[in-house]
C-alpha cells in the first residue's frame, strides 16, 4: 500500500558512428550538408533498390554485445516494422523484433548509496534510422513540411534495459556510464546531434507503468523520471489512478504531456525482412579484442597515478579526457588530475569548448609552472583563462603557451620582499579593516590579504603572505 | 561502339507499356548483340519509365538499372520497350492493368496469362525472340504456357532481384521467356550470377549448353498436377508429352505432394502480407504522381492510394494487412510459413528419388477475356505453379500440343540450383516433337 519503490526501464538508441549507412554505402557524415545530399536509391527507397547490411555496423552492435556482457544467439534476423509516415520512405523500418542480435547482459552502476548493482540489459538490436521531418510555418497558417533523407538509413542500435533502475538518479548514472562504454568502444559519437534518443518506462510499484518518449538527453531522461514520479505519487495521494499511456517530454518545459495519440494501439505488423538474409554472427564475436573500459581505466589511474577515486572517475567518464590527461600526466600526475579535473573541465564548459581544443603541449607546460612554484594557482588560473579566451575555434597554433603569458603579464610569483611595500601600503589605506583585526575580528585579516592579492594580481604565495600580513598587523599592535 | 535498333513491328496484342521505336545497343560481342529484348514493366530501365502497370508510378523513370538489365545492355542486347503486366504482378490475365489488357496472340478474345503476358504475348507473336518476365506465383510459365512460348522461372537467389520492384521478396524471381528452350538458355546465361546489390542472392552463374541427352532421366508425376479441376483435354496433352520424355529415355514414376492442399493458401497469405508492405512506398512524396501538398498528408497519402491503386492491388493490400495484424499473424502469416515449408520438404523428398517432376503448368487453356472476374476462380488458376515458388525450386514452361488450338505448357520442375536439368528436360521435348 504505501511502497514507494520507483521502477525504471531504459530503451535507449544509439547512433553508431560508422562510416556509410547501414543498408547503403551513403556516408553518414552529413551534419552541415544540404538536405537530400547524402541519399541514394536505397535510402530514399526507390522502388526496386534494395537493403545491403553494414558489415561494420554489425561488428560494433557485436562489440557493445560483447561489452555488455551480452550472449549473441546463433541466429538473428531482421524484421519489418510498418508504419506509415513521409519521413519513412519504405513504408517500413528495416529493425530486429524476435530475433535481435544480442540478449541477456549485465551492467554494473553505483546505487544512490554507492554501492554497485547490477543493471540486466534485455537485448540489443540494429535497426535503421527514418528520415527527419522540417516543419514550416506559412504565412496562410496552413504551413508545410519538407523531409531530409540524409539521416535516413543511419545505424542505431536499441538497448533495452529491465525495469531494474530505482531512481532518476541512477538512470543517469546508467546513462553516463553506457554513454562512455559506448565512447570507450569507438561505436559512438555523442557529440552529434541527435545521437541518443530514451524512452523511459516508469511507474510506482504496484501502479500502472507509463512510458516518456523521445528524450533526447541525458538531463532530460532525469528530469523527465522526476516530473513523471512527483505526478504519478501525487495521484497515487489523491486516490486517483495512473493510466497506462505514452507521454511526451517537453524538454523546453521539464513536464510530460499526453500523447493523446494512438500509439499504444500501432500496430506495426513485424514481420521477417525477406530481403535480407537471416544474420549467423555469433561466431565473430570471439575475435572482437575490446578496449580497456571505463572502470578498468578508472583502477588503473589509481594505482598507475597514485590519484584519488574521485578523480579516477571524472577524468575516465569521458574518453577523450582520459587520454588528455593521460598526456599531460607525466609533468606531475598529481597536479595534472587536480588541474584537468578539477579547473579546467569548469573552463571549457563555460567556454562550450570541447576537450579536443585544447593543446595538451600547452597544459603540460602549465602544469610544470605550478609544479616548479614559478606561479601561485591563482596565477595559473589566469593564465589558463587567457590562454582559453584566445584559442577559441580551430587554430591551435593561436593558442599562447603559459609560459610566455606568464611572461608577457609578469605573473611570475612574487617574494616575500616584493609585497611588503604594498601590505604596508594595503594596512594604510583600510584602517577599519585594521581596526577590526585588532577588536578580534580574524576574518579582517582575509580582507586585507584580498587586498594585497587584488593589487599583486595574485601573483603572491597566500601561505607566505598570510605570515608576512600577520607580522605587518601585530607592528600596528599598539 | 553504340548502333541503332529500330524497331517497328506492329503491337497487335497491346504487349507493351512503353516501346522505343529507336532503340540502342552497344557492340559488346555478347551473346544477345544485336537482338531486341522486350522487358517486363517491373523491372527498372535507367531513362526509360517503368510502371509496374499501376497509374500509381506513371510518369516514374527509374535512375538506375536492374541488375538485369545491365547484363542485357553488357550482352549487346537493345531494350526495345517495357512490357505490359498485372498491376505490380497481382493477377494471371494481364487484364489486372491500367493500361489495358494485353490479348493473347493465338486468339484476340482471350487473355495472354499472367502477369508477365506483355513479355509471353511479345514473344509469342514474334515481335521479339526473348522478352525478361518475373515470377511470384507463376507470372511467368502461365502466360508462357497460355502464348505457346517456353519460360523459367529460376531458383530464388539465381537471379539478383534488385531493380525489380518487389510484389513478394521472398517468391518472386526474374527469368527469361522466349520461343524456344535455346533462346531461354541464352537469356539465363545472361542474367544469373551474382550480384552484392541483392545478398539473397547467390554466386551460381549459368554457362549451359542445353543436351537433349536424357537416358536415364527420372521425372517424377505427382497425382495433384491431375486432379480436380484439371480440363482433362490438357491433361491428356501434358501425359502425351511424358511420354515422349519417356521415348527419349526418361524413367517416370509417380508421387505425391501432400502440402499442395495448403499450398494455395500459403501462396496467397505470404505474397499479400509482404505485398502489403512492400507497397507502402508508394505515397507519393519521392516519385510518381506527387500529392497534394495543401491537405493533411494523412488524408491525402489515403486518397492518393485509394485512388491511383488498382481494386486487385488494393484488395491484396488489405488482405496482406490483415494476415499481419496483431492476433492473426499466428493464425495467418505464421501458419503459411509453416505449409510453405511442408511443400519444400515434400520437394526435397520427391527429389531424393527424382530429377524433375513433370506436369501441367496451367489447368486449362488460356481463359476468354473477362471469364475470371471473381477473383476467388483466379486465384485457383495458380494451384500447379506456386508450389515451385513456395519450394524456391526452379521450373519451366515448354510448349506440348493445344487443346481447341490453344496452346498447353507442359511444366518441368527441378532441384534448388539444378536449372540445367530443367533445360535439358525441356530440350529433349522440344527435339522430340520437332
Ligand atoms: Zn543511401
Amino acid at each position: 500500500m504505501t511502497d514507494k519503490t520507483v521502477i525504471i526501464g531504459l530503451e535507449i538508441h544509439c547512433q553508431l558512428n560508422t562510416k556509410t549507412k547501414l543498408f547503403c554505402g551513403c556516408s553518414t557524415d552529413f551534419q552541415g550538408d544540404e538536405p537530400n545530399t547524402h541519399v541514394c536509391p536505397i535510402c530514399l527507397g526507390l522502388p526496386g533498390a534494395m537493403p545491403r547490411l553494414n558489415k561494420q555496423a554489425v561488428l560494433y552492435a557485436l562489440k557493445v554485445a560483447k561489452a555488455l556482457n551480452l550472449t549473441v544467439p546463433e541466429v538473428s534476423e531482421f524484421s519489418r516494422k510498418n508504419y506509415f509516415y513521409p519521413d519513412l520512405p519504405k513504408g517500413y523500418q528495416i529493425s530486429q523484433y524476435d530475433k535481435p542480435i544480442a540478449e541477456k547482459g549485465i551492467m554494473e552502476v553505483d546505487d544512490d548509496e554507492g554501492h554497485p548493482k547490477n543493471i540486466r540489459i534485455t537485448r540489443i538490436h540494429l535497426e535503421e534510422d527514418p528520415g527527419r521531418l522540417i516543419h514550416k510555418t506559412s504565412r496562410d497558417r496552413a504551413g508545410y513540411s519538407l523531409v531530409d533523407y540524409n539521416r535516413s538509413s543511419i545505424p542505431l542500435i536499441e538497448i533495452v534495459t529491465e525495469p531494474d533502475l530505482r531512481s532518476p538518479k541512477e538512470a543517469r548514472r546508467f546513462l553516463n556510464k553506457l554513454r562512455s562504454t559506448l565512447e570507450y568502444l569507438e561505436v559512438f559519437d555523442g557529440e552529434r546531434e541527435g545521437s541518443i534518443r530514451v524512452d523511459a518506462n516508469i511507474s510506482i510499484k504496484g501502479h500502472n507503468r507509463v512510458e516518456c518518449k523521445n528524450i533526447s538527453s541525458y538531463k532530460g531522461v532525469e528530469k523527465a523520471l522526476n516530473f513523471e514520479i512527483t505526478r504519478q505519487r501525487n495521484l497515487i495521494r489523491k486516490g486517483q489512478r495512473i493510466e497506462q499511456e505514452t507521454r511526451h517530454f517537453l524538454e523546453g518545459r521539464g513536464i510530460t504531456t499526453s500523447s493523446r495519440s494512438k500509439e499504444n494501439e500501432n500496430d506495426y505488423r513485424y514481420f521477417p525482412e525477406p530481403d535480407l538474409r537471416p544474420l549467423r554472427v555469433s561466431g565473430w564475436v570471439d575475435d572482437i579484442v575490446l578496449p580497456e573500459l571505463p572502470d578498468a581505466r578508472r583502477e588503473r589511474f589509481m594505482t598507475q597515478y597514485g590519484i584519488s577515486e574521485n578523480h579516477a572517475r571524472t577524468l575516465t567518464g569521458d574518453l577523450k579526457v582520459a587520454n588528455f590527461y593521460e598526456s599531460v600526466a607525466d609533468a606531475d600526475s598529481a597536479i595534472a588530475a587536480i588541474w584537468v579535473a578539477d579547473i579546467l573541465l569548469g573552463e571549457i564548459n563555460y567556454r562550450s569548448m570541447r576537450i579536443d581544443d585544447v593543446p595538451t603541449m600547452n597544459i603540460a607546460d602549465l602544469i610544470a609552472l605550478i609544479r616548479d612554484d614559478t606561479i601561485t594557482d591563482k596565477s595559473g588560473v589566469e593564465v589558463l583563462r587567457v590562454m582559453l579566451d584566445h584559442c577559441m575555434g580551430d587554430n591551435v597554433e593561436t593558442c599562447e603557451m603559459p609560459a610566455d603569458i606568464v611572461t608577457r603579464l609578469g605573473l611570475t610569483k612574487a617574494a616575500g620582499d616584493d609585497f611588503t611595500a604594498v601590505i604596508g601600503e594595503v594596512i594604510a589605506a583600510n584602517p577599519n579593516a585594521v581596526a577590526d583585526y585588532h577588536a578580534g575580528k580574524k576574518g579582517a585579516v582575509n580582507f586585507l590579504v584580498g587586498q594585497v592579492m587584488k593589487a599583486t594580481r595574485g601573483r603572491a604565495d597566500p601561505k607566505e603572505l598570510n605570515r608576512v600580513m600577520a607580522d605587518a598587523l601585530k607592528e600596528t599592535e599598539e | 561502339m553504340v548502333k541503332e535498333y529500330f524497331f517497328e513491328k506492329t503491337d497487335r496484342t497491346n504487349a507493351f507499356i512503353t516501346r522505343l521505336g529507336l532503340a540502342m545497343y552497344e557492340e559488346t560481342g555478347g551473346p544477345l548483340e544485336g537482338k531486341g529484348i522486350a522487358v517486363k514493366d517491373n523491372i527498372s530501365t535507367a531513362g526509360i519509365p517503368t510502371t509496374c502497370g499501376s497509374r500509381i508510378l506513371a510518369g516514374y523513370v527509374p535512375p538506375f538499372d536492374a541488375h538485369v538489365v545491365t547484363r542485357l545492355r553488357e550482352a549487346g542486347a537493345a531494350i526495345v520497350g517495357k512490357t505490359n503486366m498485372d498491376e505490380f504482378g497481382m493477377g494471371t490475365t494481364t487484364e489486372n492493368s491500367a493500361f489495358g489488357p494485353t490479348t493473347n496472340p493465338h486468339d484476340a478474345s482471350r487473355v495472354p496469362g499472367g502477369s508477365s503476358g506483355g513479355s509471353a504475348a511479345a514473344v509469342g507473336d514474334g515481335m521479339v525472340d526473348m522478352a525478361l518476365g518475373s515470377d511470384t506465383g507463376g507470372s511467368i510459365r502461365c502466360p508462357a504456357a497460355f502464348c505457346g512460348i517456353v519460360g523459367l522461372k529460376p531458383t530464388f537467389g539465381r537471379v539478383s532481384r534488385y531493380g525489380l520492384i518487389a510484389y513478394s521478396n521472398s517468391l518472386e524471381q526474374i527469368g527469361p521467356l522466349g520461343r524456344t528452350v535455346t533462346d531461354v538458355n541464352t537469356l539465363m546465361s545472361v542474367i544469373a550470377g551474382p550480384d552484392p546489390r541483392d545478398t539473397t542472392a547467390y554466386d551460381r552463374p549459368y554457362t549451359h549448353t542445353p543436351s537433349g541427352e536424357i537416358a536415364g532421366m527420372k521425372i517424377a508425376v505427382p497425382e495433384e498436377f491431375f486432379g480436380e479441376g484439371v480440363d482433362p483435354a490438357v491433361a491428356e496433352s501434358v501425359r502425351n508429352a511424358i511420354g515422349k520424355l519417356e521415348d527419349a529415355g526418361a524413367e517416370t514414376m509417380t508421387c505425391s505432394i501432400p502440402s499442395m492442399a495448403y499450398a494455395l493458401a500459403a501462396y496467397y497469405v505470404t505474397c499479400t502480407s509482404e505485398a502489403s508492405s512492400n507497397l507502402s512506398r508508394f505515397d507519393g512524396v519521392r516519385f510518381g504522381p506527387s500529392v497534394e501538398t495543401k491537405r493533411s498528408w494523412h488524408d491525402e497519402f489515403r486518397d492518393h492510394r485509394g485512388t491511383l491503386f488498382g481494386k486487385e492491388v488494393q484488395r491484396r493490400i488489405l488482405l496482406g494487412t490483415f494476415a499481419l495484424s496483431a492476433g492473426y499473424y499466428g493464425k495467418y502469416y505464421a501458419k503459411a510459413q509453416v505449409a510453405r515449408e511442408n511443400v519444400r520438404k515434400d520437394f526435397l523428398r520427391i527429389f531424393k528419388d527424382a530429377d524433375i517432376i513433370a506436369g501441367p503448368t496451367m489447368p486449362q487453356i488460356a481463359f476468354k477475356l473477362g471469364e475470371k472476374s471473381d477473383p476467388l476462380s483466379m486465384y485457383l488458376a495458380d494451384i500447379l505453379t506456386v508450389p515451385a515458388n513456395l519450394a524456391g525450386v526452379p521450373a519451366i514452361s515448354v510448349p506440348c500440343g493445344t487443346v481447341d488450338k490453344m496452346p498447353v505448357g507442359l511444366q518441368l520442375i527441378g532441384r534448388h540450383f539444378e536449372e540445367e536439368r530443367v533445360v535439358d528436360a525441356a530440350f529433349a521435348y522440344e527435339m522430340e516433337v520437332a
